[in-house]
């Protein structure tokens, strides 16, 4: 049963790169591979933004299991990310993990993080 | 006319919205974005719409709706009434949807900070797509509750609002407001694009809905000053009746036109103007009516079209009214040479009694219209309204060289004047004032043409009798002044003399 998230961004904008890193922390602690993230670019696509009528980047939209999700922002709280995700968090102390840092760039491909 | 050779003027692009490109001086501020605040249902979704619809139909330019507030589909059918097909400009790809609505099923969630940079990059894309020139962000207020920090919105719509100019399209961004007084918009919106303003009313006036337009500001280009009344017509939309445009550019006619009435002809200087706006001014059963049929019997006679818009009475009674004097109205109507239009005063807003007026004329082509009585149409309404929906029909009826005939009904007795005659004698032509008269002891009736554009008239009282052949006008009253002021003073140099008049009392009252 794997999560299908997207993740819509603009461009490299600092907010958007904070969002796609603490995105990917996020799953590297709670998902261990359980989860598809599809990360687009509202400038380079912005037809799939229309369709799934992008408002604010960054968006991460939960789009399976149901119900479907919006979360705006840049994730910086990963409980709050979590909850809205509907997921519980793998162990059952970690609710303190920081936000992203430079260091969780790069570790993964975007689409398996 | 106007003097448009301001140096520094902006380029303008016109809307196509009738009379708003008037009072705007040619149209929007091309490139910019102009802020159409309102209350609810004051119009401005349809300004918006109808802004992009004339400017696929009649400029060729593509648009972009941008909605926060209602979908898209929903847009689409409000308007079908109108006569827009918007699915087929869609097809067409002359107009694009952007859909930033929110949807009942839509969950958010709010971590962390971000931008809108989804909602610019869509419309960008919509724009691009279509090649569009003219775009519309409808209900922008939409926007607010969808995002916990107003702050953040604004300082993102303020962005839009850049990208869009960098995009050279002309905006039209539309704003609810709560008063029809007080701030532009709600949540602040106003303050950084309020370089164009507009503000739509809609306020309740004697128990009349009345719509209003005025351009609070267009920057750097001159625009007319103040509220214009505007309707909302259910086949062309939203109309504005801008007066001051109607009387800018009026000619004047030399070519005279019978009102019916030799005798009336003759005091006239040779019978009416044939662009003219005669007021008959009179109380009831002074002949206002007949004069009015003699008028239009006058056209139809001519072979020329007439149209008869009653207030007061059905088409029946004015038939059975002018057929009481000798004149066919029935068959007239049958030749075609006559249309009789009867709309209770009551039923619609003076400005919808405009465009229905117009468009009766539009359809007909009559080169005579008379109003019988323009005081119905006074009766609770305010006296500006008033004013104006008199001042748009003249502009009008001058503008198509038509000849206008009203009446308005005075007080029984005394020194006659009704409040419609003091609201509105400064914009006609021609007045003719129909009084009673208390004479010796009887009741006489006095004409008098109180004011002829343009020419010489007859300044004489004139008395005249009623019969089955119509109206009489004979000899001026001699030895008796003030008639009018309804305080009749005599002045007998003789007896002999006063017995003269005594005995044309009773000749008068001796005929059939």
């Amino acid at each position: 049963m794997t999560m299908n998230l997207r993740l819509y961004v603009t461009g490299g904008t600092p907010g958007s790169m904070r969002a796609l890193r603490n995105l990917r922390a996020i799953c590297h602690t709670h998902f261990d591979g359980q989860v598809d993230v599809e990360v687009i670019d509202v400038l380079e696509q912005p037809d799939l933004a229309e369709a799934d009528r992008i408002l604010a980047t960054p968006t991460l939209l939960k789009r399976w299991p149901t119900p479907a999700r919006r979360i705006i922002g840049d994730l910086s709280d990963p409980d709050r990310v979590l909850s809205g995700l509907d997921v519980l968090p793998l162990d059952p102390g970690g609710l303190t993990h920081g936000t992203a840092t430079d260091d969780d760039l790069g570790n993964d491909k975007d689409s398996d993080a | 006319m106007l003097d448009l050779s301001v140096g520094t003027q902006l380029p303008l692009e016109p809307s196509g919205i009738e009379g708003l490109d008037q009072i705007g001086y040619g149209g929007l501020p091309r490139g910019r974005s102009t802020v159409v605040s309102g209350t609810a249902g004051s119009g401005k979704t349809l300004l918006a719409m109808q802004f992009l619809v004339e400017g696929t139909l009649r400029y060729d330019q593509a648009g972009v709706f941008c909605t926060f507030e209602e979908l898209p589909d929903d847009l689409m059918h409000n308007v079908v009434s109108f006569g827009w097909d918007l699915p087929a400009l869609v097809a067409d790809r002359r107009l694009n949807f952007v859909d930033a609505t929110q949807h009942p099923g839509d969950d958010f969630l709010e971590v962390g900070s971000f931008d809108l940079s989804g909602l610019l990059a869509r419309l960008e894309n919509a724009v691009r797509k279509v090649g569009a020139k003219r775009v519309v962000l409808d209900a922008v207020g939409g926007l607010f509750p969808q995002f916990s920090d107003a702050n953040v919105v604004r300082r993102e719509l303020h962005r839009i609002y850049m990208g869009l100019r960098s995009l050279d399209v002309t905006t039209i961004v539309t704003i609810e407001r709560i008063e029809e007084e007080g701030p532009v918009g709600r949540f602040g919106v106003e303050e950084f694009v309020a370089d164009n303003v507009i503000v739509l009313r809609n306020r309740l006036e004697m128990e009349r809905r009345r719509r209003t337009v005025e351009i609070l500001k267009f920057r750097g280009t001159a625009h007319q000053k103040g509220e214009f009344p505007f309707t909302i017509d259910p086949r062309s939309g939203m109309t504005i009746l801008p007066l001051s445009a109607f009387e800018l550019v009026q000619r004047s006619t030399e070519e005279r036109v019978s009102s019916g009435n030799p005798e009336l002809d003759g005091m006239c200087g040779g019978g009416l103007y044939r662009d003219a706006i005669i007021l008959v001014s009179g109380a009831t059963g002074t002949g206002k009516t007949l004069t009015v049929s003699k008028y239009i019997e006058a056209a139809v006679n001519a072979g020329e079209r007439a149209i008869l818009f009653g207030g007061e009475e059905s088409p029946d009674q004015m038939r059975r009214n002018a057929a009481g004097w000798g004149i066919d109205l029935a068959a007239a109507e049958e030749a075609g040479l006559l249309r009789i239009v009867c709309r209770y005063p009551e039923e619609m807003g003076l400005e919808d009694h405009t465009i229905r007026i117009k468009r009766e004329i539009e359809d007909f082509q009559p080169t005579r219209v008379a109003v019988d009585s323009l005081s119905a149409f006074e009766r609770g309404t305010a006296t500006k309204p008033f004013r104006e929906f008199f001042i748009g029909l003249s502009g009008h009826l001058k503008l198509k060289k038509i000849t206008g005939m009203f009446t308005t009904t005075t007080a029984m007795l005394g020194p006659g004047e009704s409040p419609t005659d003091t609201h509105i004698s400064t914009i006609t032509d021609t007045i003719i004032l129909l009084r009673y008269v208390e004479l010796n002891g009887n009741m006489r009736r006095a004409l008098t043409v109180l004011k002829m554009r343009g020419t010489r008239h007859d300044h004489n009282i004139r008395e005249y009798w009623i019969d089955d052949s119509g109206m009489h006008i004979e000899g001026p009253f001699v030895g008796v002044h003030g008639i009018l002021s309804g305080a009749p003073i005599y002045d007998f140099r003789n007896e002999r003399e006063r017995l003269d008049t005594m005995f044309e009392t009773d000749r008068f009252n001796g005929r059939p």
